[in-house]
């Protein structure tokens, strides 16, 4: 529980500190974030083997450090700056760390998705039982690609964990029981999926119990080598990330909010009503799992390690320009 | 030694690294059941359906499932059957398997290989002839192929299996049953080392792919002449070994370059300013280039013939660098 409540914590501390710092100068090119998606992918990662490899999307940031990553490498990789962990070659919209099983963040819409699927055919092809997941959004779903994958992976019962983050929940059309965007015929996502005889579950992403019982029956199910799996994990779009640059739409997340609702200001409480993260802390002391003392401690141990990786980062040099040209083919290895 | 046609001298390199290395795989429409030109006929029988996978009509996904597979440790082997429907995995290829190395800072390698056959071949038309290897190598990460013997296809494509990176094996559909020898054993040939399958002196034509044979023909044609045509073969046009082709330049001083793709944008291009930055000063002639006029390739067999470059287009050329 408590690792839980770190995590989701970190996600969002590390994506507020960071439009932060570019508002204060940080030198970096343009972002994505995963406020309001944490609950998701910090409850399905938490399930997921050291052995099991992970894709993900140009919302990764969240992804990466529920795995483990580094924050300081991270914020570094996002500066562009040599100790980052691409060596300043993903920035934020590809990086990537090989070693916590990531096989890259896709900056195209879809393209985590066959790649998660191969990644699933290579654990079943040699013989390492374990579960691949292809983290997208409910974007990804217009490509072409993602039928095509759906196919193989049910025709080769392939142990991939399709995970659609469907960010647009609770825009027009949702309160009719539709899909919301204008640009895709179904009016569920995962009636998308039921044809290829894929399980698909819709759940609420903001509601970590919820993700992980459709997350763990997911892994079973890959696990065991029945096959691939789909859930749609709907949240709302956080208000920051509406504009071109991500802004502090709603403000800094002050963590009361949780025991002290009449501290959100009015203009904030719509969000805040359903921002998962709050809705974790309400529910961990409603059931007394943690106290609010323990919140705030975690908070501030979260905040001060940020700092300091916010800081190495800010502070640690860019590569030698020359770098640039290195890394495009791979050298051959010794056999 | 062995004498073989090309498509067996291919399905040799294969049925080779199958059985030399457990972690290869064959991917593709139709190919436990042979492909439809053979290259994987029996394949499927000698090493099981789990490693020669047919897929389905989907090349995007499968190039995507492939790389993905071959960031885990697999040497996937894909079959895209016609050149031309390359362009359907093209965000696969060229945004992620060519790039994953590298925007990772070199912590993935993508030991991809991806066969096609190309060329104007038989009255197919437009969506089944095009050459469209100068689009691979405009892509830094990919590496390019173009063998034109079934030496070069055995030694060149287990070398391209063997590679860390992505591979684009290039075959040529009228090559398929020209026969030729193979050493015996591995024969590998290295990627990156053009070859001068003749020697000559008085002007150097390199030519790609089925345009190989075509300058052969044209330098036994011209010899009667009295001309003496050095023909290289680059082999693979990236990595391009500009060192050798400047060599011959260098002693013949006239350079022709041919190629079956159209002539706007195509590797000849790149070729010429290639050799002019480094044997300018030894050209007596303007590099002269041989390739397909800027149209889509016609499927009627009359205008397929006036459309495809042959000897006569290379000859008429290196005479222009003789006049």
């Amino acid at each position: 529980m408590m690792k839980m409540l770190r995590t989701l914590l970190l996600m969002r501390r590390f994506e507020e500190m960071l439009i932060q710092a570019q508002k204060s100068g940080a030198s970096f090119g343009h972002f994505h974030v995963y406020i309001g998606q944490e609950c998701t992918g910090a409850a399905a990662i938490d399930l997921l083997r050291a052995d099991e490899h992970l894709v993900t999307t140009h919302r990764n940031h969240g992804h990466l450090l529920a795995r483990g990553a580094d924050p300081a490498r991270l914020f570094a990789e996002i500066m562009g700056k040599a100790a980052g962990y691409n060596k300043g070659k993903g920035g934020t919209l590809h990086a990537t760390v090989a070693e916590l099983g990531f096989l890259s963040t896709s900056a195209i819409v879809g393209g985590a998705i066959p790649l998660a699927t191969g990644a699933a055919l290579a654990s079943k092809q040699l013989g390492r039982p374990g579960a691949a997941v292809g983290f997208f959004g409910d974007g990804a779903l217009e490509e072409g690609v993602f039928f095509e994958s759906l196919n193989m992976a049910a025709l080769w019962k392939l142990p991939v964990v399709l995970l659609c983050e469907n960010n647009s929940a609770g825009a027009l059309g949702q309160s009719a029981g539709e899909y919301p965007g204008s640009t895709i015929a179904a009016r569920q996502l995962i009636e998308l999926v039921l044809p290829f005889g894929i399980p698909a579950v819709a759940v609420d992403g903001t509601d970590v119990k919820a993700v992980q019982e459709a997350m763990r029956a997911a892994l079973e199910r890959a696990r065991k080598g029945e096959g691939a799996s789909f859930i749609e994990a709907r949240t709302q779009r956080w208000p920051g990330s509406r504009p071109l640059w991500p802004a502090l739409a709603t403000g800094e997340t002050d963590v009361a909010y949780a025991w002290q609702p009449e501290r959100i200001p009015p203009e904030h409480r719509e969000w805040f009503a359903h921002d998962g993260v709050i809705r974790y802390l309400r529910e961990a002391i409603a059931a007394r799992e943690c106290d609010r003392a323990q919140i705030l401690e975690v908070d501030g141990e979260v905040r001060r390690s940020l700092e300091k990786a916010l800081r190495f980062a800010i502070e640690a040099p860019y590569p030698d320009p020359a770098s640039a040209l290195t890394d495009v083919f791979a050298a051959p290895e010794a056999r | 030694m062995a004498d073989l046609t090309y498509i067996e001298a291919i399905r040799t390199a294969l049925r080779e690294e199958l059985a030399h290395d457990a972690s290869v795989y064959v991917l593709g429409e139709d190919v436990a059941l042979g492909g439809p030109f053979g290259a994987t006929r029996g394949l499927a029988e000698e090493f099981g359906e789990r490693r020669i996978v047919n897929t389905p009509i989907s090349e995007g996904a499968v190039m995507g499932i492939a790389t993905g597979a071959a960031a885990l440790g697999l040497r996937p082997v894909v079959e895209v059957m016609y050149a031309d429907f390359i362009t359907l995995a093209m965000d696969q290829l060229v945004n992620h398997a060519a790039k994953l190395h590298y925007m990772s800072g070199g912590q993935l390698a993508i030991p991809l290989t991806v066969r096609v056959q190309q060329g104007a071949v038989g009255a197919s038309g437009a969506q089944h002839s095009q050459s469209l290897e100068a689009w691979f190598m405009h892509v830094p990460g990919l590496k390019v192929v173009m063998p034109a013997t079934p030496a070069d296809a055995k030694g060149l494509l287990k070398s391209a299996i063997r590679d860390p990176n992505p591979v684009i094996f290039i075959e040529h559909r009228a090559l398929y049953w020209t026969r030729g020898e193979l050493a015996d054993g591995e024969a590998l040939v290295p990627i990156g080392r053009a070859a001068v399958v003749r020697s000559g002196k008085h002007a150097t034509v390199v030519a790609t792919s089925r345009l190989v044979g075509v300058a052969l023909e044209a330098a036994d044609e011209l010899a009667r002449e009295g001309v003496e045509l050095e023909v290289v073969d680059p082999r693979s046009i990236l990595p391009l070994d500009v060192e050798t082709i400047a060599a011959s330049v260098r002693k013949t001083s006239r350079l022709v370059i041919a190629h079956e793709a159209v002539e706007t944008g195509g590797f000849g291009a790149e070729l010429a300013t290639r050799v002019q930055e480094v044997a300018f000063d030894y050209l007596d002639a303007p590099i002269e280039r041989v390739a397909a006029p800027f149209a889509p390739v016609p499927a009627g067999p009359t205008l397929e013939r006036a459309f495809i470059p042959g000897k006569d287009h290379v000859m008429a050329a290196v005479r222009r660098t003789l006049a």
